[in-house]
């Protein structure tokens, strides 16, 4: 099972549910958000473009490690792992 | 100015403010003289395109909302911002085969009169999407996706926009867009194909002066009652074209500056044209730091600067291509809105001004609606 931890402006779009479970085996962080984005699309389309990018300004942690430091999106997922999206530190 | 949360019945006009934090309404009777602002609608979101639907009985204001964390989309709301949809997919999104991304949306356009479930909007990169059922489903046109030039476009300052669409009122097979940087483009077969109408529209950054295409065109206008005629406010340069889009003249007959985004079609009169000259190229305020909108009467012929209640002194601002927009009253209200949050309006066809808001964020559009007994009671 996996943790997604999800910033309050997303719950909205996940039945209003600010921490989701995904209980599908999943091997890397793309693979978690596609089982979170076949259950909750609308959170997934904000996380990720058209491209299946991770949004710019948008950063998802895996055990308080940014992915972007790691192997982005195809970063191996252990069980019982914790992911958090979270807004980036954006100026302006 | 008051502040207010929703329209009163006595209220006429409606100028949908779009900032780079937010969306503001002003609403003010038929004097045009004391505005009530309501807002922010979008708090912290960049609101780059603003419409209003009024066919098929509608009041339906479109608003295009980019989060800097979570995409952009077009939102809707019948009840003049008290409540919006909010689509749970993201309505506006590239096919994923294309490789491109939504960045931005830059205009919204409803259909003709006689598709009221058709709009269309412009974006970044530069594509024309088209919905059929009212702004639920969106879909790119893919004959403009697929165009050949495209791979040669390139962005300009606010990236690569299609910010202008154009749709001609009587044939529904012809609209005409204009890209930034990629000019104007025209199709005669509903979006299926698309030719380059740019011929005397001068390219001052390239090489070769006058290419087929790759102008930087900032905004183009017409009037419903003489859609052939278009006028065209360049990257350097004012033009007219009377044979949609297939030659253009240069118009820039006694104005400070050929360098502007904003342009703006009277709504009753053909022949009269508002544009807000900018310093260029860098530098981009008003020439001589004086406020000034400049209006043609004759169609380009000549123009006239319009300052009476405007700031002429230590005045750089800046208008945008959205910023400037008019009502639809008998004496046509002209509105517009600058970077520096400030939003003017005249009541009586741009001969004197007034100041109507003050201290917003970076206004980057302004649409007025004209809205009489739509604005339901508060």
């Amino acid at each position: 099972m996996i943790t997604i931890e999800l910033p309050r402006v997303l719950a909205p779009f996940a039945n209003s549910n600010s921490v989701v479970t995904v209980d599908e085996s999943c091997q890397t962080v793309r693979d978690a958000l596609a089982a979170l984005g076949s259950r909750f699309p609308g959170v997934v389309d904000r996380v990720v473009d058209e491209r299946g990018d991770v949004r710019t300004h948008v950063n998802v942690f895996l055990n308080e490690e940014s992915i972007r430091f790691m192997d982005g999106l195809d970063t191996r997922v252990p069980e019982q792992s914790n992911l958090m999206i979270v807004a980036a530190v954006s100026g302006g | 100015m008051t502040s207010a949360s929703t329209p009163t019945t006595t209220d006429s006009v409606c100028l949908l403010v779009g900032t780079m934090k937010g969306a503001f309404f002003l609403w003010s009777d038929d004097a045009r003289e004391n505005w009530r602002l309501d807002g922010p609608h979008f708090r912290g979101q960049s609101i780059y395109a603003l419409a209003f639907d009024d066919r098929d009985g509608r009041s339906r204001t479109l608003a295009a909302t980019q989060s800097m964390h979570w995409g952009s989309t077009v939102r809707s709301s019948d009840d003049f911002g008290r409540t919006w949809s909010d689509a749970e997919r993201q309505n506006v999104r590239f096919p994923a085969e294309s490789g491109l991304a939504l960045n931005q949306i830059w205009q919204i356009r409803p259909g003709r009169k006689d598709e009221p479930g058709v709009l269309y909007c412009g974006v970044e990169p530069a594509a024309l999407f088209e919905s059929h059922d009212g702004g639920d489903y969106w879909s790119v046109v893919q004959g403009l996706l697929d165009h050949a030039h495209r791979t040669k476009w390139q962005p300009g300052g606010g990236g690569l926009c299609l910010h202008t669409i154009l749709l001609d009122p009587a044939n529904p097979d012809r609209m005409l867009i204009a890209i930034s940087t990629g000019g104007v483009y025209r199709t005669e077969d509903g979006g299926k194909s698309w030719s380059a109408r740019n011929h005397g529209v001068r390219a001052q950054f390239l090489p070769d002066k006058h290419p087929e295409f790759g102008q930087c065109v900032h905004k183009v206008v017409h009037h419903p009652s003489r859609p052939e005629r278009i006028f065209l406010q360049n990257h350097w340069g004012l033009y007219r074209s009377d044979d949609w889009g297939d030659n253009w003249h240069d118009i820039a007959n006694g104005v400070p500056s050929d360098f502007g985004f904003a342009m703006l079609m009277h709504p009753h009169d053909a022949e009269t044209v508002f544009i807000v000259p900018l310093e260029s190229d860098e530098f981009r305020c008003t020439p001589e730091a004086k406020l000034r909108v400049y209006r043609t009467r004759d169609a380009g012929t000549s123009w006239e600067p319009l300052s009476e209640g405007l700031p002429q002194a230590d005045a750089y601002e800046t208008v945008l291509r959205d910023g400037l927009s008019t009502d639809s009253m008998d004496e046509a209200g002209i509105y517009f809105g600058t970077r520096s949050g400030k939003v003017f309006g005249s009541n009586n066809d741009g001969s004197t001004w007034r100041e109507v808001a003050d201290g917003l964020p970076p206004v980057v559009c302004v649409r007025a609606v004209t809205v009489g007994a739509s604005a339901p009671a508060a």
